[in-house]
Protein backbone atom coordinates (compact mmCIF):
# COMPACT_ATOMS: atom_id res chain seq x y z
CA UNK A 1 0.00 0.00 0.00
CA UNK A 2 2.84 2.39 0.87
CA UNK A 3 4.30 1.84 -2.58
CA UNK A 4 1.14 3.10 -4.19
CA UNK A 5 0.60 6.02 -1.86
CA UNK A 6 3.25 6.94 0.73
CA UNK A 7 0.73 8.97 2.72
CA UNK A 8 -1.85 6.25 2.94
CA UNK A 9 -1.30 5.69 6.65
CA UNK A 10 -1.23 9.31 7.68
CA UNK A 11 -3.76 12.11 7.96
CA UNK A 12 -3.11 15.87 7.58
CA UNK A 13 -1.57 15.91 11.05
CA UNK A 14 1.08 13.24 10.46
CA UNK A 15 1.42 9.50 10.60
CA UNK A 16 -1.36 7.66 12.37
CA UNK A 17 0.84 4.74 13.26
CA UNK A 18 2.50 5.05 16.63
CA UNK A 19 1.75 8.78 16.95
CA UNK A 20 -0.79 10.73 18.97
CA UNK A 21 -1.76 14.39 19.46
CA UNK A 22 0.03 16.11 22.32
CA UNK A 23 -2.36 17.24 25.05
CA UNK A 24 -0.13 20.19 25.90
CA UNK A 25 -0.08 21.45 22.31
CA UNK A 26 -3.77 20.79 21.77
CA UNK A 27 -4.84 22.88 24.73
CA UNK A 28 -1.85 25.22 25.11
CA UNK A 29 -1.52 26.70 21.62
CA UNK A 30 -4.75 28.78 21.72
CA UNK A 31 -3.91 30.32 25.09
CA UNK A 32 -0.28 31.03 24.23
CA UNK A 33 -1.14 32.52 20.83
CA UNK A 34 -3.74 34.88 22.35
CA UNK A 35 -1.26 35.97 25.03
CA UNK A 36 1.39 36.58 22.37
CA UNK A 37 -1.18 38.71 20.54
CA UNK A 38 -1.62 40.77 23.71
CA UNK A 39 2.15 41.24 23.89
CA UNK A 40 2.14 43.11 20.54
CA UNK A 41 2.61 46.22 22.69
CA UNK A 42 6.30 45.36 22.69
CA UNK A 43 6.52 45.51 18.90
CA UNK A 44 8.91 48.32 18.04
CA UNK A 45 6.08 50.56 16.86
CA UNK A 46 5.79 53.80 18.81
CA UNK A 47 2.48 55.08 17.55
CA UNK A 48 1.38 58.71 17.87
CA UNK A 49 -2.24 57.53 17.52
CA UNK A 50 -3.92 54.15 17.96
CA UNK A 51 -3.18 52.23 14.76
CA UNK A 52 -2.57 48.60 15.62
CA UNK A 53 -5.70 46.41 15.78
CA UNK A 54 -6.32 44.77 19.17
CA UNK A 55 -4.34 41.68 18.13
CA UNK A 56 -4.97 39.62 21.28
CA UNK A 57 -8.72 40.11 20.99
CA UNK A 58 -8.73 39.39 17.26
CA UNK A 59 -6.84 36.11 17.84
CA UNK A 60 -9.34 35.20 20.57
CA UNK A 61 -12.20 35.79 18.10
CA UNK A 62 -10.31 33.73 15.51
CA UNK A 63 -10.04 30.74 17.85
CA UNK A 64 -13.66 31.11 18.84
CA UNK A 65 -14.76 30.94 15.20
CA UNK A 66 -12.31 28.24 14.07
CA UNK A 67 -12.92 25.92 17.03
CA UNK A 68 -16.11 26.75 18.92
CA UNK A 69 -16.06 25.19 22.35
CA UNK A 70 -12.30 24.80 22.54
CA UNK A 71 -11.87 27.86 24.76
CA UNK A 72 -14.06 27.72 27.86
CA UNK A 73 -16.68 30.43 28.16
CA UNK A 74 -14.81 31.99 31.08
CA UNK A 75 -11.55 32.36 29.09
CA UNK A 76 -12.15 36.12 28.95
CA UNK A 77 -11.28 36.44 32.63
CA UNK A 78 -7.64 35.21 32.68
CA UNK A 79 -6.83 36.29 29.12
CA UNK A 80 -8.40 39.72 29.60
CA UNK A 81 -6.44 40.19 32.82
CA UNK A 82 -3.22 39.42 30.96
CA UNK A 83 -4.14 41.84 28.18
CA UNK A 84 -4.96 44.60 30.66
CA UNK A 85 -1.48 44.39 32.16
CA UNK A 86 0.05 45.60 28.91
CA UNK A 87 -2.59 47.32 26.82
CA UNK A 88 -2.59 50.67 28.65
CA UNK A 89 -6.31 50.38 29.32
CA UNK A 90 -7.46 50.56 32.95
CA UNK A 91 -7.29 47.13 34.56
CA UNK A 92 -10.62 45.33 34.18
CA UNK A 93 -11.69 46.74 30.82
CA UNK A 94 -10.52 43.74 28.79
CA UNK A 95 -11.77 41.29 31.44
CA UNK A 96 -15.23 42.80 31.12
CA UNK A 97 -15.27 43.33 27.36
CA UNK A 98 -13.75 39.96 26.44
CA UNK A 99 -16.14 38.05 28.71
CA UNK A 100 -19.11 39.94 27.31
CA UNK A 101 -17.87 39.36 23.75
CA UNK A 102 -17.64 35.58 24.32
CA UNK A 103 -21.16 35.53 25.75
CA UNK A 104 -22.41 37.64 22.83
CA UNK A 105 -20.90 35.23 20.28
CA UNK A 106 -22.61 32.36 22.09
CA UNK A 107 -25.91 34.21 21.71
CA UNK A 108 -25.31 35.03 18.05
CA UNK A 109 -24.43 31.40 17.37
CA UNK A 110 -27.64 30.21 18.99
CA UNK A 111 -29.61 32.65 16.84
CA UNK A 112 -27.77 31.88 13.55
CA UNK A 113 -26.63 28.26 13.90
CA UNK A 114 -25.31 28.06 10.32
CA UNK A 115 -21.82 29.34 9.64
CA UNK A 116 -20.14 30.91 6.66
CA UNK A 117 -17.12 33.03 5.93
CA UNK A 118 -19.23 36.15 5.40
CA UNK A 119 -21.30 35.66 8.53
CA UNK A 120 -18.19 35.08 10.63
CA UNK A 121 -16.48 38.13 9.17
CA UNK A 122 -19.57 40.28 9.72
CA UNK A 123 -19.89 39.06 13.31
CA UNK A 124 -16.20 39.64 13.98
CA UNK A 125 -16.27 43.15 12.44
CA UNK A 126 -19.34 44.09 14.45
CA UNK A 127 -17.81 42.83 17.67
CA UNK A 128 -14.49 44.55 16.94
CA UNK A 129 -16.26 47.84 16.23
CA UNK A 130 -18.25 47.68 19.47
CA UNK A 131 -15.12 46.57 21.35
CA UNK A 132 -12.99 49.46 20.06
CA UNK A 133 -15.70 52.02 20.81
CA UNK A 134 -16.29 50.65 24.33
CA UNK A 135 -12.55 50.41 25.00
CA UNK A 136 -12.14 54.08 23.99
CA UNK A 137 -15.06 55.04 26.23
CA UNK A 138 -13.72 53.28 29.34
CA UNK A 139 -10.07 54.17 28.70
CA UNK A 140 -10.26 56.97 31.26
CA UNK A 141 -9.60 59.67 28.68
CA UNK A 142 -12.22 62.35 28.17
CA UNK A 143 -14.60 61.07 25.47
CA UNK A 144 -14.47 63.62 22.68
CA UNK A 145 -15.37 63.57 19.02
CA UNK A 146 -11.67 63.46 18.10
CA UNK A 147 -11.30 60.23 20.06
CA UNK A 148 -14.05 58.51 18.12
CA UNK A 149 -12.63 59.74 14.81
CA UNK A 150 -9.17 58.52 15.80
CA UNK A 151 -10.30 54.90 16.17
CA UNK A 152 -11.76 54.77 12.65
CA UNK A 153 -8.48 53.88 10.88
CA UNK A 154 -7.85 51.29 13.57
CA UNK A 155 -11.31 49.84 13.06
CA UNK A 156 -10.82 49.68 9.29
CA UNK A 157 -7.47 47.95 9.73
CA UNK A 158 -8.92 45.47 12.24
CA UNK A 159 -11.79 44.60 9.90
CA UNK A 160 -9.52 44.10 6.92
CA UNK A 161 -6.95 42.13 8.89
CA UNK A 162 -9.42 39.81 10.60
CA UNK A 163 -9.66 37.20 7.79
CA UNK A 164 -5.85 37.07 7.69
CA UNK A 165 -5.68 36.61 11.45
CA UNK A 166 -8.35 33.89 11.24
CA UNK A 167 -6.28 32.23 8.53
CA UNK A 168 -3.20 32.32 10.78
CA UNK A 169 -5.26 30.83 13.58
CA UNK A 170 -6.27 28.02 11.21
CA UNK A 171 -2.55 27.39 10.55
CA UNK A 172 -1.92 27.31 14.29
CA UNK A 173 -4.80 24.87 14.59
CA UNK A 174 -2.93 22.43 12.33
CA UNK A 175 0.15 22.85 14.53
CA UNK A 176 -2.05 22.25 17.56
CA UNK A 177 -3.24 18.89 16.26
CA UNK A 178 0.15 17.63 15.00
CA UNK A 179 0.74 14.01 15.89
CA UNK A 180 3.98 14.47 17.81
CA UNK A 181 3.54 12.18 20.80
CA UNK A 182 5.05 8.72 20.34
CA UNK A 183 3.05 5.87 21.82
CA UNK A 184 4.23 2.33 22.42
CA UNK B 1 -23.44 24.19 9.95
CA UNK B 2 -25.27 23.23 13.08
CA UNK B 3 -23.69 23.35 16.49
CA UNK B 4 -21.26 20.51 17.22
CA UNK B 5 -22.98 17.59 18.85
CA UNK B 6 -20.98 18.03 22.04
CA UNK B 7 -22.41 21.49 22.55
CA UNK B 8 -26.04 20.85 21.70
CA UNK B 9 -28.33 20.73 24.70
CA UNK B 10 -29.17 17.12 25.35
CA UNK B 11 -30.97 15.09 27.90
CA UNK B 12 -27.58 14.46 29.47
CA UNK B 13 -27.90 16.13 32.84
CA UNK B 14 -24.15 16.45 33.33
CA UNK B 15 -23.59 18.16 29.98
CA UNK B 16 -26.40 20.61 30.70
CA UNK B 17 -24.95 21.42 34.10
CA UNK B 18 -21.50 21.93 32.59
CA UNK B 19 -22.91 24.34 30.02
CA UNK B 20 -24.83 26.19 32.71
CA UNK B 21 -21.75 26.46 34.94
CA UNK B 22 -19.82 27.88 32.00
CA UNK B 23 -22.38 30.65 31.58
CA UNK B 24 -22.39 31.41 35.30
CA UNK B 25 -18.59 31.58 35.50
CA UNK B 26 -18.42 33.77 32.38
CA UNK B 27 -21.05 36.09 33.87
CA UNK B 28 -19.12 36.26 37.13
CA UNK B 29 -15.95 37.01 35.15
CA UNK B 30 -17.67 39.92 33.41
CA UNK B 31 -18.95 41.23 36.76
CA UNK B 32 -15.47 40.96 38.29
CA UNK B 33 -14.06 42.80 35.27
CA UNK B 34 -16.62 45.58 35.71
CA UNK B 35 -15.74 45.89 39.41
CA UNK B 36 -12.01 46.03 38.68
CA UNK B 37 -12.67 48.60 35.94
CA UNK B 38 -14.58 50.85 38.32
CA UNK B 39 -11.82 50.55 40.91
CA UNK B 40 -9.09 51.37 38.42
CA UNK B 41 -11.01 54.32 36.97
CA UNK B 42 -11.63 55.63 40.46
CA UNK B 43 -8.11 54.98 41.82
CA UNK B 44 -5.84 54.68 38.77
CA UNK B 45 -2.73 53.87 40.81
CA UNK B 46 -4.24 50.79 42.48
CA UNK B 47 -2.77 48.19 40.15
CA UNK B 48 0.44 50.05 39.29
CA UNK B 49 2.60 47.45 41.08
CA UNK B 50 1.05 44.55 39.17
CA UNK B 51 1.50 46.35 35.86
CA UNK B 52 5.11 47.35 36.55
CA UNK B 53 5.96 43.78 37.52
CA UNK B 54 4.48 42.45 34.29
CA UNK B 55 6.29 45.12 32.28
CA UNK B 56 9.58 44.28 34.01
CA UNK B 57 9.17 40.61 33.14
CA UNK B 58 8.49 41.19 29.45
CA UNK B 59 10.48 44.34 28.70
CA UNK B 60 13.64 42.43 27.56
CA UNK B 61 11.64 41.37 24.49
CA UNK B 62 10.85 45.02 23.84
CA UNK B 63 14.50 45.97 24.22
CA UNK B 64 15.50 43.38 21.65
CA UNK B 65 12.82 44.81 19.37
CA UNK B 66 14.05 48.36 19.92
CA UNK B 67 17.62 47.29 19.18
CA UNK B 68 16.33 45.59 16.07
CA UNK B 69 14.55 48.75 15.04
CA UNK B 70 17.77 50.73 15.38
CA UNK B 71 19.78 47.95 13.74
CA UNK B 72 17.53 47.67 10.73
CA UNK B 73 17.59 51.41 10.35
CA UNK B 74 21.39 51.24 10.38
CA UNK B 75 21.29 48.64 7.61
CA UNK B 76 19.10 50.88 5.52
CA UNK B 77 21.42 53.80 6.19
CA UNK B 78 24.38 51.73 5.05
CA UNK B 79 22.60 50.91 1.81
CA UNK B 80 21.63 54.54 1.41
CA UNK B 81 25.30 55.42 1.87
CA UNK B 82 25.97 54.16 -1.67
CA UNK B 83 23.82 56.94 -2.96
CA UNK B 84 25.97 59.61 -1.44
CA UNK B 85 23.97 62.60 -2.53
CA UNK B 86 20.75 61.16 -1.19
CA UNK B 87 22.19 60.19 2.16
CA UNK B 88 23.95 63.51 2.58
CA UNK B 89 20.72 65.27 1.75
CA UNK B 90 18.89 63.18 4.35
CA UNK B 91 21.55 63.95 6.94
CA UNK B 92 21.49 67.65 6.23
CA UNK B 93 17.73 67.68 6.43
CA UNK B 94 17.87 65.98 9.79
CA UNK B 95 20.49 68.44 10.98
CA UNK B 96 18.41 71.36 9.82
CA UNK B 97 15.44 69.91 11.65
CA UNK B 98 17.43 69.79 14.87
CA UNK B 99 19.01 73.18 14.21
CA UNK B 100 15.62 74.80 13.70
CA UNK B 101 14.44 73.50 17.03
CA UNK B 102 17.70 74.48 18.71
CA UNK B 103 17.39 77.97 17.25
CA UNK B 104 13.93 78.34 18.69
CA UNK B 105 15.16 77.03 22.02
CA UNK B 106 18.12 79.42 21.92
CA UNK B 107 15.78 82.33 21.30
CA UNK B 108 13.76 81.18 24.26
CA UNK B 109 16.88 80.92 26.40
CA UNK B 110 18.05 84.38 25.37
CA UNK B 111 14.67 85.74 26.28
CA UNK B 112 14.76 83.88 29.55
CA UNK B 113 18.23 85.29 30.32
CA UNK B 114 17.12 88.84 29.68
CA UNK B 115 14.26 88.37 32.05
CA UNK B 116 16.29 86.62 34.71
CA UNK B 117 18.87 89.41 34.60
CA UNK B 118 16.03 91.78 35.24
CA UNK B 119 14.85 89.76 38.19
CA UNK B 120 18.43 89.24 39.49
CA UNK B 121 19.46 86.65 41.94
CA UNK B 122 17.58 83.80 40.34
CA UNK B 123 20.26 81.39 39.20
CA UNK B 124 19.65 78.11 37.46
CA UNK B 125 22.15 75.27 37.47
CA UNK B 126 22.89 72.91 34.63
CA UNK B 127 20.52 69.94 34.67
CA UNK B 128 22.01 66.55 34.04
CA UNK B 129 19.84 63.66 32.85
CA UNK B 130 19.04 61.05 35.47
CA UNK B 131 19.13 58.23 32.98
CA UNK B 132 19.43 57.60 29.26
CA UNK B 133 16.99 54.97 28.07
CA UNK B 134 15.42 53.43 25.01
CA UNK B 135 11.81 53.95 24.08
CA UNK B 136 10.85 50.29 23.79
CA UNK B 137 7.13 50.19 23.16
CA UNK B 138 3.83 51.98 23.24
CA UNK B 139 0.18 51.10 23.69
CA UNK B 140 -0.40 51.22 19.96
CA UNK B 141 -3.83 49.58 20.04
CA UNK B 142 -5.36 51.48 22.97
CA UNK B 143 -6.95 54.91 23.04
CA UNK B 144 -4.44 55.87 25.74
CA UNK B 145 -0.99 57.01 24.66
CA UNK B 146 1.47 55.43 27.05
CA UNK B 147 5.04 54.47 26.20
CA UNK B 148 7.53 52.17 27.86
CA UNK B 149 11.19 53.05 28.47
CA UNK B 150 14.02 50.74 29.44
CA UNK B 151 15.03 52.45 32.70
CA UNK B 152 13.46 52.09 36.09
CA UNK B 153 13.94 52.51 39.81
CA UNK B 154 17.41 50.95 39.61
CA UNK B 155 18.53 53.76 37.30
CA UNK B 156 17.14 56.45 39.59
CA UNK B 157 13.95 57.13 37.66
CA UNK B 158 11.03 58.35 39.77
CA UNK B 159 7.41 59.05 38.91
CA UNK B 160 6.82 62.54 37.52
CA UNK B 161 10.21 63.03 35.90
CA UNK B 162 10.15 64.62 32.42
CA UNK B 163 11.29 62.49 29.48
CA UNK B 164 12.74 64.19 26.43
CA UNK B 165 14.67 63.50 23.26
CA UNK B 166 17.21 65.81 21.56
CA UNK B 167 14.31 67.19 19.51
CA UNK B 168 12.08 68.09 22.44
CA UNK B 169 9.81 66.92 25.20
CA UNK B 170 8.21 63.45 24.95
CA UNK B 171 6.25 63.08 28.17
CA UNK B 172 6.64 62.29 31.81
CA UNK B 173 7.18 59.17 33.87
CA UNK B 174 3.94 57.71 35.19
CA UNK B 175 4.78 54.43 36.91
CA UNK B 176 8.21 53.09 37.73
CA UNK B 177 9.19 49.44 37.70
CA UNK B 178 12.51 47.89 38.58
CA UNK B 179 14.09 48.36 35.17
CA UNK B 180 11.27 49.68 33.00
CA UNK B 181 8.86 52.58 33.36
CA UNK B 182 5.62 53.72 31.84
CA UNK B 183 5.66 57.18 30.26
CA UNK B 184 2.57 59.33 29.71
CA UNK B 185 3.21 60.67 26.21
CA UNK B 186 2.36 64.30 25.45
CA UNK B 187 -0.37 63.25 23.01
CA UNK B 188 -2.40 61.45 25.69
CA UNK B 189 -5.61 63.29 26.52
CA UNK B 190 -4.69 63.30 30.22
CA UNK B 191 -1.39 65.05 29.56
CA UNK B 192 -1.23 68.80 30.09
CA UNK B 193 1.95 70.87 29.86
CA UNK B 194 2.27 74.62 30.55
CA UNK B 195 3.97 76.19 27.54
CA UNK B 196 4.77 79.61 26.14
CA UNK B 197 5.67 80.94 22.71
CA UNK B 198 9.44 80.78 22.23
CA UNK B 199 9.68 84.43 21.25
CA UNK B 200 7.54 86.11 23.88
CA UNK B 201 5.23 85.54 26.81
CA UNK B 202 2.13 84.15 25.17
CA UNK B 203 1.38 81.43 27.70
CA UNK B 204 -0.78 78.39 26.97
CA UNK B 205 -1.50 74.84 27.94
CA UNK B 206 -0.59 71.99 25.59
CA UNK B 207 -3.16 69.22 25.86
CA UNK B 208 -2.94 65.89 24.09
CA UNK B 209 -5.58 65.00 21.51
CA UNK B 210 -4.61 61.32 21.18
CA UNK B 211 -4.31 61.60 17.41
CA UNK B 212 -0.69 62.72 17.37
CA UNK B 213 -1.34 66.45 17.69
CA UNK B 214 -1.58 68.83 20.63
CA UNK B 215 -4.24 71.39 21.43
CA UNK B 216 -2.61 74.66 22.51
CA UNK B 217 -5.05 76.60 24.65
CA UNK B 218 -4.13 80.19 25.40
CA UNK B 219 -4.53 81.34 28.98
CA UNK B 220 -5.21 84.97 28.11
CA UNK B 221 -8.20 84.97 25.83
CA UNK B 222 -8.80 87.89 23.53
CA UNK B 223 -7.21 88.47 20.16
CA UNK B 224 -5.41 85.29 19.26
CA UNK B 225 -1.78 86.28 18.56
CA UNK B 226 -0.65 82.82 17.46
CA UNK B 227 0.46 82.37 13.86
CA UNK B 228 1.10 79.17 11.97
CA UNK B 229 4.72 78.14 12.49
CA UNK B 230 5.11 79.55 16.00
CA UNK B 231 7.23 77.31 18.21
CA UNK B 232 6.06 76.63 21.75
CA UNK B 233 8.44 75.69 24.56
CA UNK B 234 7.84 74.65 28.15
CA UNK B 235 7.31 77.64 30.42
CA UNK B 236 8.46 76.06 33.65
CA UNK B 237 5.24 76.98 35.42
CA UNK B 238 4.31 74.27 37.88
CA UNK B 239 7.94 73.36 38.41
CA UNK B 240 7.87 69.99 36.69
CA UNK B 241 9.42 70.71 33.31
CA UNK B 242 12.60 72.72 32.84
CA UNK B 243 11.69 75.91 30.94
CA UNK B 244 12.77 76.23 27.34
CA UNK B 245 12.34 72.64 26.16
CA UNK B 246 10.72 72.55 22.74
CA UNK B 247 7.23 71.06 22.65
CA UNK B 248 5.22 71.87 19.55
CA UNK B 249 4.88 74.05 16.49
CA UNK B 250 1.52 75.64 15.70
CA UNK B 251 -0.02 74.06 12.64
CA UNK B 252 -3.51 75.46 12.49
CA UNK B 253 -4.93 78.45 14.37
CA UNK B 254 -8.16 77.88 16.29
CA UNK B 255 -10.45 80.21 18.25
CA UNK B 256 -8.75 79.71 21.62
CA UNK B 257 -5.22 78.93 20.48
CA UNK B 258 -3.90 76.47 17.96
CA UNK B 259 -3.50 72.86 16.97
CA UNK B 260 0.15 72.02 17.41
CA UNK B 261 2.34 69.44 15.71
CA UNK B 262 4.55 67.58 18.16
CA UNK B 263 8.20 68.54 17.56
CA UNK B 264 9.66 65.36 18.99
CA UNK B 265 7.68 62.59 17.37
CA UNK B 266 8.07 59.51 19.59
CA UNK B 267 7.79 57.29 16.51
CA UNK B 268 11.11 58.62 15.23
CA UNK B 269 12.87 58.44 18.58
CA UNK B 270 14.79 55.59 20.07
CA UNK B 271 17.02 57.09 22.77
CA UNK B 272 15.45 59.38 25.36
CA UNK B 273 16.71 61.22 28.42
CA UNK B 274 14.99 61.12 31.77
CA UNK B 275 15.55 64.47 33.45
CA UNK B 276 15.18 65.35 37.11
CA UNK B 277 12.11 67.27 38.22
CA UNK B 278 13.00 70.91 37.71
CA UNK B 279 11.74 72.41 40.97
CA UNK B 280 11.09 69.56 43.43
CA UNK B 281 10.21 71.95 46.24
CA UNK B 282 7.54 73.62 44.10
CA UNK B 283 5.99 70.22 43.43
CA UNK B 284 6.00 69.52 47.15
CA UNK B 285 4.22 72.79 47.76
CA UNK B 286 1.63 71.89 45.14
CA UNK B 287 0.97 68.60 46.89
CA UNK B 288 0.59 70.36 50.26
CA UNK B 289 -3.00 70.93 51.38
CA UNK B 290 -4.69 73.80 49.57
CA UNK B 291 -5.94 76.83 51.45
CA UNK B 292 -9.50 75.53 51.39
CA UNK B 293 -8.48 72.18 52.83
CA UNK B 294 -6.22 73.87 55.34
CA UNK B 295 -9.08 76.07 56.51
CA UNK B 296 -11.20 73.00 56.93
CA UNK B 297 -8.42 71.43 58.98
CA UNK B 298 -8.02 74.65 60.95
CA UNK B 299 -11.63 74.48 62.02
CA UNK B 300 -10.86 71.05 63.39
CA UNK B 301 -7.29 71.20 64.69
CA UNK B 302 -6.05 74.76 64.30
CA UNK B 303 -2.44 73.82 63.49
CA UNK B 304 -2.50 72.89 59.83
CA UNK B 305 -3.87 76.30 58.89
CA UNK B 306 -0.76 78.06 60.14
CA UNK B 307 1.52 75.98 57.99
CA UNK B 308 -0.44 76.17 54.74
CA UNK B 309 -0.63 79.89 53.84
CA UNK B 310 3.17 80.49 53.77
CA UNK B 311 3.70 77.46 51.56
CA UNK B 312 0.90 78.57 49.26
CA UNK B 313 2.51 82.00 49.08
CA UNK B 314 5.85 80.40 48.21
CA UNK B 315 4.37 78.68 45.17
CA UNK B 316 4.22 81.70 42.85
CA UNK B 317 7.78 82.76 43.72
CA UNK B 318 9.15 79.34 42.87
CA UNK B 319 6.96 78.30 40.01
CA UNK B 320 5.38 81.42 38.63
CA UNK B 321 8.61 83.19 37.65
CA UNK B 322 8.10 82.89 33.89
CA UNK B 323 4.81 84.72 34.07
CA UNK B 324 6.12 87.76 35.96
CA UNK B 325 5.35 90.29 33.27
CA UNK B 326 2.16 88.63 32.05
CA UNK B 327 -1.06 90.25 33.21
CA UNK B 328 -2.11 89.29 36.71
CA UNK B 329 -5.12 87.32 35.50
CA UNK B 330 -2.88 85.19 33.34
CA UNK B 331 -0.46 84.57 36.19
CA UNK B 332 -3.32 83.51 38.41
CA UNK B 333 -4.61 81.15 35.77
CA UNK B 334 -1.13 79.74 35.24
CA UNK B 335 -0.60 79.13 38.93
CA UNK B 336 -4.03 77.60 39.32
CA UNK B 337 -3.93 75.53 36.19
CA UNK B 338 -0.37 74.34 36.56
CA UNK B 339 -1.38 72.36 39.60
CA UNK B 340 -3.05 70.13 37.10
CA UNK B 341 -0.03 70.02 34.89
CA UNK B 342 2.42 69.45 37.71
CA UNK B 343 0.87 66.73 39.78
CA UNK B 344 1.62 63.31 38.27
CA UNK B 345 -1.41 62.97 36.09
CA UNK B 346 -4.17 60.64 37.19
CA UNK B 347 -3.38 57.73 35.01
CA UNK B 348 -6.31 56.02 33.25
Amino acid sequence: MEQLNPRSRSDPFGSRINRRHSTMLAYGVPWVSIMLGSLCVWLPVIAPAPVLPPVGFAVLLGWRFVRPGLLPLWAGLPLGLFDDLFSGQPLGSAILLWSVALLAIEGIEARFPWRSFWLDWLTASGILAVYLACAALVSGAAPTLVQLVVILPQLLLSTVLFPIIARMVALLDRLRLMRVRRVG
Amino acid sequence: MALPASRRSTTNRRAQLGLFTGYVVAGLGAALGAALLIVSLWRPETFAGLRSMAADLTSPAGEVGAAGRVGSRNVFEAIAGYYRAGSRNARLEREIGIARVKLAEAEAVAHENRRLKAVLGLSEGETRPVAIARLIGSTSSSARRIGYISAGRQDGVRAGMPVSSPLGLIGRVLEVGRHSSRVLLLTDTESMVPVRRATDDVVAFAEGRSDGTLRLRLINLGINPVKVGDVFVTSGAGGLFRPGTAVAVAMEVTKDGAIGQLLSNPAATDVVMVEPIWQPEAIRVMRAPTIGEAEGAQAGAGEAGDAAPPSAAAAPSAAGAPTTDAPAAGADAAAGGSTQGAAPAPEE
